[in-house]
């Protein structure tokens, strides 16, 4: 193996665009239009292909960001209120509502686009709940993706899109984002890009903790296991300020396959009860008032419902279940007509099953392979393992400067969604502290900042500092895995059993067994302290050491390599985060059982900051300053 | 083992530069072996169980067999999608066979306008306003925050 064999392509852009999911396509689209008025240029890069990449690739069965401004239907004091409130008084007030006023627009192009969106007689989009919008959404990312493919068009030389690369390291220079390093996953080919402005837009962070399923199931993670950490890896690596990083989120999904309970809860009115039959909410509503004043507004905080059904867990008191039969005879009964209750059980059974088949398939094999019908009988429900995720009720993510005109430029320091890096933007995932953004919000949030990353590129000169020798260490670095493999690989007898190197799928499983036994996973029931932290981050430090040693046989597993690397800093991001909020916030994402109770003095931003010169974590509190 | 092949129908997508599931798969789990003209999954547990290879593969060849260390064998849910519906049929343990019809797209595949008529209402990139705003809003202006009292 010699890395002379892998052609260096050097790739000069203004704006480079990183990812190919829901933000990512938002971004293509906004960048192009501004960047053709500018004469810039913009790239993106994809590690998959973009029409089934991200977390959109299966399909969605509902939008769940959508205010209907034009119809009055809500203010976005209400929506801001309903995050901050879900996130238990820990959020940006300004970057929430920075999304939510555009938010509109892209449903309604989502719409122009060919997205069949559910109406009612007169035409108005049929909601889930209050924010929520139903969708027949199997082609919704395929549809978000060739508008994005025909914006990137219209630049005609000056735009382009690279899939099945890899972006492994940033590139910076004096607390500048200059580009980004990544490798090819189908051919002998390492990629530099230098670029004026950046865009991490690479998704949230999936099997850091150990998943409830570990045999083929461990695959079956609620959001998907192509999401490795990588925003965060980029972001922390380049001196980034990064918030919320202990702010996971653990969803409660129906049982293993993970499929979604949202219409169940909201469209069709379920309860949830444990095995007795008791509906958790009601039985422990005064357990809510210790969580106040969160707790005691509606809706109840997502965390605090996972919390109510864990403390009835924790007393043997499972299974829990959906009362999917006893939803469904709820509806039907409303109906006094025997053929009008016929035809409205047709049309629900068609809207359950077409709800986990947009977006959760592998839930409707499991129905099917357990004879599940859900009018008939009931299913279980869990939480799942935590999942790092800031568009959804999970806030980890770059600390980014919000729009100039709201809260007098209170957290506005350079463009929307610049990081603390300049030239460096973020956005869904990547940005933090902005949550409840969902697919529409992440794509909205995607254009955000490509816009307000265009104008800082027709602001600022090219710096093209990266010369020869950092671009041939780069590649070292980058392809180290391969050289350790072909080093050592004859030493021993068994491919992945060598004193010399690591694969990184026991790295990776050596990673979920510290995060679940030290960091609060399902294993120990979400809680932890810092003793057990402590010693979390003390096997963390031994996996920073070995991650040197991973080996990779094919460029498939030099992905692999990285992708745990990314997982690693994202992990050790949270460990250091949780350690540092003395407090117990979000009770049913975890529980500091050193600290169990929520504290008037935590309520404030933990942010964090790898220090590039130092090499080392610095921890600070940020002030929170609201709007409402 | 999620998805996997039907050796029979698989042809290696030999019309094509590469295999139709080795385009699409997001992680990057479908390869073709080239002495057996066969793609396959190379990390069955590393597949969410998408089916975006289920559904692009030309020859109908890719199926799924769900997650063996949690379900029970002898289902399979197999989609047909067309260029405005999928057709999607749930073959339950028990025999049991349901079909179920869902709109996928409202106009043909590559014919959408990025713009879609709307358009935008300023060329001041330091406007707040995005590409094909206000019209796309439904509204005149940009919608004021309603709390801007700070």
């Amino acid at each position: 193996m010699n890395i002379n064999n892998f052609k260096t392509v050097e790739i000069t852009t203004d704006l480079l665009i990183l990812g190919g999911g829901m933000a990512a396509c938002g971004a293509a689209y906004e960048a192009a239009f501004w960047a053709r008025k500018k004469k810039m240029k913009v790239t993106l890069v994809d590690k998959a292909a973009m029409e089934r990449s991200g977390a959109v690739a299966m399909g969605l069965s509902a939008i769940n960001l959508y205010l209907g401004l034009k119809n009055k239907k809500n203010t976005i004091t209400d929506y801001i209120n309903y995050v901050k409130n879900d996130l238990m008084g820990i959020t940006r007030d300004d970057l929430v509502a920075n999304i939510a006023r555009h938010v509109d627009s892209s449903v309604h192009l989502f719409e122009k686009w060919g997205l069949p969106i559910w109406k009612d007689a007169e035409g108005n989009y049929i909601n889930e709940g209050r924010w929520q919008i139903m969708i027949h959404g199997e082609s919704y990312k395929n549809i978000v993706a060739e508008a994005a493919k025909k914006a990137i068009k219209e630049l005609g030389e000056n735009g382009e899109y690279l899939e099945r690369i890899f972006i492994a390291e940033p590139l910076i220079m004096d607390n500048h984002c200059v580009g980004a390093a990544g490798f090819s996953t189908r051919e002998n080919k390492v990629y530099i890009f230098k670029a004026r402005a950046v865009l991490a837009t690479m998704g949230g962070a999936v099997h850091i903790f150990r998943p409830r399923s570990v045999g083929e199931g461990l695959g079956r993670s609620w959001y998907p296991p192509f999401n490795s950490g990588s925003s965060a890896y980029f972001t922390i690596k380049s001196g980034a300020e990064m918030t919320s990083q202990e702010v996971r989120f653990v969803p409660v999904r129906f049982k293993d396959a993970y499929g979604p309970v949202g219409a169940w809860f909201l469209l069709f009115k379920s309860t949830a009860t444990n095995a007795l039959g008791e509906d958790y909410m009601k039985k422990h509503a005064a357990e809510l008032k210790k969580w106040a004043p969160y707790g005691t507004t509606n809706p109840v905080p997502a965390n605090l419902r996972n919390y109510l059904m864990m403390i009835e867990i924790e007393k043997g008191n499972g299974p829990i279940y959906m009362k999917t039969d006893e939803a469904i005879k709820n509806l039907i009964d409303s109906f006094t007509n025997k053929m009008a209750a016929a035809q409205k059980m047709k049309e629900l059974e068609s809207e359950a099953w077409e709800d986990f088949l947009d977006m959760t398939v592998s839930q409707a094999l499991l129905w099917a392979s357990t004879d599940v019908e859900p009018e008939k009988r009931k299913s279980e429900i869990t939480a799942c393992e935590p999942y790092f995720i800031s568009s959804h009720s999970g806030a980890s993510g770059a600390w980014v400067s919000g729009p100039r005109d709201l809260l007098s430029g209170k957290y506005h320091w350079a463009y929307d969604n610049m990081t603390t890096v300049r030239g460096l933007f973020a956005a869904g995932d990547a940005s933090g502290a902005s949550s409840h953004k969902f697919s529409s919000g992440s794509f909205t949030e995607g254009r955000i900042a490509a816009k307000a990353a265009i104008a800082f590129c027709a602001d600022s000169s090219f710096r093209d500092t990266i010369d020869k020798d950092k671009i041939h260490e780069l590649k070292k670095i980058m392809l180290r895995p391969l050289v350790t493999y072909s080093k050592y690989n004859n030493y021993s007898n068994d491919e992945d059993v060598n004193p010399y190197f690591i694969k990184p799928k026991m790295f990776m499983f050596r990673l979920q067994k510290i995060m679940d036994e030290y960091a609060g996973g399902t294993g120990t029931a979400f809680k932890t302290s810092k003793a057990l932290l402590e010693k979390g981050l003390e096997f963390l430090h031994y996996m920073h050491e070995d991650s040197e040693k991973l080996a990779a046989s094919d460029l498939n597993e030099l992905m692999r390599c990285w992708e745990n690397i990314h997982r690693l800093w994202q992990a050790e991001a949270h460990i250091r985060s949780v350690l540092f909020r003395e407090e117990t916030r979000w009770p049913g994402y975890y529980i500091r059982t050193d600290f169990p109770e929520i504290k008037k003095e935590w309520k404030c931003f933990c942010n964090c900051r790898w220090d590039l010169e130092k090499q080392k974590w610095e921890m600070m509190k940020k002030e929170i300053v609201e709007l409402t | 083992m999620p998805s996997f092949v039907i050796n029979e129908k698989c042809d290696g997508c030999k019309a094509l530069d590469k295999t139709a599931c080795q385009y699409i798969c997001p992680n990057d789990l479908m390869v073709l072996d080239r002495e057996k003209n066969k793609a396959y999954n190379r990390a069955v547990e590393m597949c969410w169980e998408c089916y975006s290879c289920v559904k692009i593969c030309p020859n109908q060849a890719i199926e799924v067999r769900g997650y063996a260390d949690f379900m029970p064998l002898g289902a399979a849910v197999q989609p047909m999608r067309g260029t405005d519906s999928i057709l999607w049929s749930v073959r339950f343990r028990n025999k049991e066979i349901k079909r179920f019809k869902f709109p996928v797209r409202t106009i043909p595949e590559g014919t959408l306008e990025p713009d879609a008529g709307y358009a935008t209402g300023t060329d001041d990139i330091s406007s707040p306003l995005l590409r094909t705003e206000p019209g796309s809003l439904g509204l005149s202006e940009l919608p004021d925050i309603g709390c801007s009292k700070k």
